[in-house]
């Protein structure tokens, strides 16, 4: 849909989102004109992937408020609809971190998701780089009202190369929209419905396709993992470099996860969305060989540490593909530097350590001034 | 007594088969319809009539109609819901097991007024013996003449296939009938586009219960204009009402919709009053998903009217001291029954059958199932009243399809009427695992407030 949009020049329908108003091309979703707009007026959005054709609309936490649904027409939508798959009219009018319906709405989807959630971020994989981690953070509560036994599974395996775990499962079907557009033999899907619906194959087949990787790419929790990977590290220990190969299957192009000169994983490269980059309008959906089989420094033509977005966990690594905020202090105060009390480098050598460029696991020793060692 | 259109002739000795069903009038209108009118003619009688959705939501069948996208060269589909799972409803049940031809007789005809060559009856999955009664009775109307090509020498084709469910409630919601009918896992699809433009094999369909379609027969037959004349109001012609519960003579009743709720339980021509002597303490009017109603509002509306069997009259007061027509699943509970176990039995019911593919329902049904069975069981705090209230509040409107609104329902009007039996279950936690609560107020004439 993204390179649909990118064709039709005139971007010409006005809506206004948060009082703040952008010109997008017709057919865009509510959520993709937030999304062009940026920041906090993006609202979550846990199913929706903008490269799988019919994906969103489940989760609803991209709920949002329609105050005017176009100039023609500005009566407000009774509901709050899914931005994601909302179409924009001109003249609409949105709210969303500016309606309180909305937040209380949210508040209790992020609450449902996490109810049956294991919570067990301390030995899932996916700790770091998790989607329902970034929402509890940014739109959940503390404690849970839930008092009752969490919901479980019995265990399946589903292959040689992704590990599932049902219980971490939120149903946003990604997963199965990937086996329908990329590959074509669809084994795997929902079975059963309600609380007890459950993401498995049929009848007890592994998942073996070429692409069935791509699964792992876009589970936003940790229900599907890479079993190459499996408690090897912590994902923010590693460093991730941008790198490419000739491939005959797929685009070649992967964000290497390393530790030293070990590659511990290789995935898709990501965009600011956390979604698999497109390449001229075409997804970088990556084969099962470049994921699992292709793990030496010696196979792959490595381009440099990928950029990561400074909210995520692994930009405190202090790497250097690193982007850092604008440091806007001077400018306000008409060029002045602050006045500081004490300089915290000064006394401190922890700041001035690169943890990244650490052989091994840091220790008590790195932290030792040169000045001070014998 | 009543006038009856649908069930007048439901007890002939062999109304099942055709050649007593022709006899007794039956595939007049199907003659009227492709002999002397259009299918834009039939449609305007429909909207002519008034006759509103009988499913559940009420909504204007010939307004319906009429937003059928005609684009050229693409087929139209009849999709006729015959998927009756609400716990209470069985009225289709009753009309298509005892007088199926009056089924097939009315989607003939609203097919020639859509223009739908091919058209589908989606039935409920353990409804196994009706599909047999069914597919009887389209054999008979095809070797009759009444189906294939060029029915009557008109030029209207039209088959009609009988396609049985897998025992899905969710299947009833007409985007999830619509996937699984094309063989998919039934989850509700994601509206806008409606079945109106994009429905079966991405044509545009539409999707009507067994009564309307059944409730088309008469209307072609005496006329739209005859038809709005039975009924009060928007609420026209006659409805189909399965009553069940602690009444004396359960059944499916044909009502014209002039009556109210008091002459509907209490008469001998409708339920005959409560079984054994007991008080009426509370009740469903339109199948499991409505909001429940104690008696003394059942019977009276707030302003102190009488309550009428109408889309009107049961919808009064809104939700805050009304009710809703519903599908007319007419649930009677007398003061033996304790309204929360009832509440906890529905919220079961939402939570075995919600499809799982948005979160708030997934969820939330299961908790609040939870939450009633510990109240149920004595168990509960008083906090627990105040949290179903919020997680009901939360589930409502903000799911894809109705089903996470007909589970929240059941449950925030138990909570508003009955709010101190939940609390005595919640103080009393060994009481109440021996005896009910019983009728305490219910029943007691309301206070009418009279404007100044």
């Amino acid at each position: 849909m993204a390179e649909e949009i990118k064709k039709e020049a005139p971007a010409n329908f006005k809506v206004t989102i948060d009082n703040i108003t952008i010109e997008v091309a017709p057919g865009t979703t509510i959520l993709n004109a937030a999304r062009q707009i940026g920041g906090d007026v993006t609202p979550p959005a846990m199913c929706y992937y903008s490269k799988l054709q019919g994906s969103g609309g489940k989760c609803r936490t991209c709920l949002v408020e329609v105050a005017a649904g176009s100039t023609a027409d500005p009566r407000p939508m009774p509901k709050l609809v899914a931005s994601c798959r909302t179409n924009v009219m001109d003249g609409m009018i949105v709210k969303n971190i500016t309606s309180d319906r909305v937040q209380d709405a949210r508040a209790g989807v992020v609450e449902f998701l996490l109810l049956n959630h294991p919570l067990d971020c301390p030995i899932c994989d996916q700790a770091g780089e998790c989607h329902l981690q970034d929402l509890g953070y940014e739109h959940g509560k503390e404690g849970t009202r839930y008092e009752f036994k969490r919901r479980t599974f019995e265990k399946e395996d589903i292959g040689p190369y992704i590990q599932l775990h049902m219980t971490r499962c939120i149903l946003c079907y990604r997963c199965t929209y990937v086996a329908d557009q990329l590959t074509n033999n669809r084994v795997h899907g929902i079975l059963d419905r309600g609380d007890h619906a459950e993401i498995s194959t049929y009848i007890s087949k592994a998942i073996d396709n070429d692409f069935s990787g791509n699964m792992i790419d876009v589970c936003p929790v940790g229900a599907l993992t890479d079993k190459t990977f499996r408690f090897k590290n912590r994902v923010w220990f590693t460093k991730p470099m941008d790198a490419h190969r000739d491939c005959d299957k797929c685009c070649g192009k992967v964000t290497l996860w390393q530790r030293g000169d070990d590659v511990l994983r290789v995935t898709a490269r990501k965009d600011e969305g956390g979604e698999v980059q497109s390449y001229e309008g075409k997804p970088g959906w990556i084969c099962n060989t470049c994921r699992f089989d292709t793990k030496n420094t010696s196979d792959w033509v490595i381009e440099g540490p990928t950029k990561i977005n400074r909210h995520s966990v692994i930009s405190q690594g202090h790497y250097v593909g690193l982007v850092k905020p604008k440091e806007t202090i001077a400018e306000v105060m008409g060029g002045r530097d602050p006045k500081l009390l004490m300089d915290i480098h000064s006394v401190s050598g922890v700041n001035s350590v690169e943890i990244a460029a650490l052989p091994g696991p840091a220790t008590s020793k790195n932290f030792i001034p040169e000045s001070k060692q014998e | 007594m009543g006038r009856k259109l649908l069930l007048d002739k439901a007890h002939v000795d062999g109304i099942r088969y055709y050649d007593v069903y022709r006899r007794e009038g039956g595939y007049r209108s199907v003659e009227k319809a492709l002999k002397t009118m259009s299918p834009d003619a039939v449609t305007e009688e429909v909207k002519k009539s008034g006759l509103r959705g009988r499913g559940g939501a009420g909504f204007p069948t010939g307004m319906k109609w009429s937003f059928l996208a005609k684009p050229e060269g693409v087929s139209r589909y009849l999709v006729v819901n015959a998927d009756e799972s609400e716990p209470g409803t069985f009225k289709d049940r009753y009309l298509m097991e005892f007088i199926p031809h009056l089924l097939i007789e009315g989607m003939i005809t609203s097919s020639f007024a859509l223009g739908s060559n091919r058209s589908y009856i989606y039935i409920r999955g353990e409804y196994a013996w009706i599909v047999d009664i069914l597919e009887q009775a389209i054999t008979e109307a095809k070797n009759n003449g009444w189906l294939g090509k060029n029915i009557l020498g008109s030029g209207f084709d039209c088959e009609i296939y009988v396609q049985r469910g897998a025992g899905a409630y969710i299947c009833g919601e007409e985007t999830a009938l619509l996937e699984s009918l094309e063989g998919k896992r039934g989850n509700p699809r994601i509206k806008p586009p409606f079945p109106a433009v994009k429905g079966l094999w991405d044509c545009p369909t539409v999707v009507n219960n067994v009564e309307t379609i059944a409730a088309v027969v008469p209307i072609v037959n005496e006329g739209g204009e005859e038809y709005a004349k039975i009924g009060i109001g928007k609420s026209t012609g006659t409805k189909l009402i399965s009553a069940c519960g602690n009444i004396k003579k359960q059944g499916v009743y044909e009502i014209d919709m002039t009556i109210s709720v008091e002459e509907f339980i209490y008469s001998d021509e409708y339920c005959g009053g409560i079984a054994n002597g007991k008080r009426l303490k509370a009740c469903i009017p339109g199948g499991s998903s409505v909001p429940i109603l104690p008696a003394n509002l059942l019977l009276k509306t707030a302003k102190g009217e009488a309550r009428m069997m109408t889309y009107e009259s049961l919808a009064d007061g809104g939700f805050a001291t009304g009710s809703m027509m519903g599908s007319g699943g007419f649930i009677v509970l007398d003061e033996t029954q304790c309204v929360v176990k009832h509440t906890y039995t529905l919220a079961r019911f939402y939570r075995h059958e919600s499809c799982g593919q948005c979160s708030p329902c997934r969820e939330g049904t299961g908790w609040m199932e939870k939450i009633l069975l510990n109240i149920e069981k004595g168990k509960g705090k008083m906090s627990d009243i105040d949290l179903l209230w919020d997680i009901q509040r939360k589930i409502e409107g903000n799911t894809i399809c109705p089903l996470g609104d007909a589970a929240a329902w059941p449950v925030a009007a138990a909570i508003r009427h009955f709010r101190d039996e939940f609390e005595w279950h919640v103080q009393n936690p060994e009481d109440c695992l021996k005896r009910n609560y019983g009728l305490a107020g219910y029943a007691d004439p309301l206070k009418v407030v009279t404007p100044a």
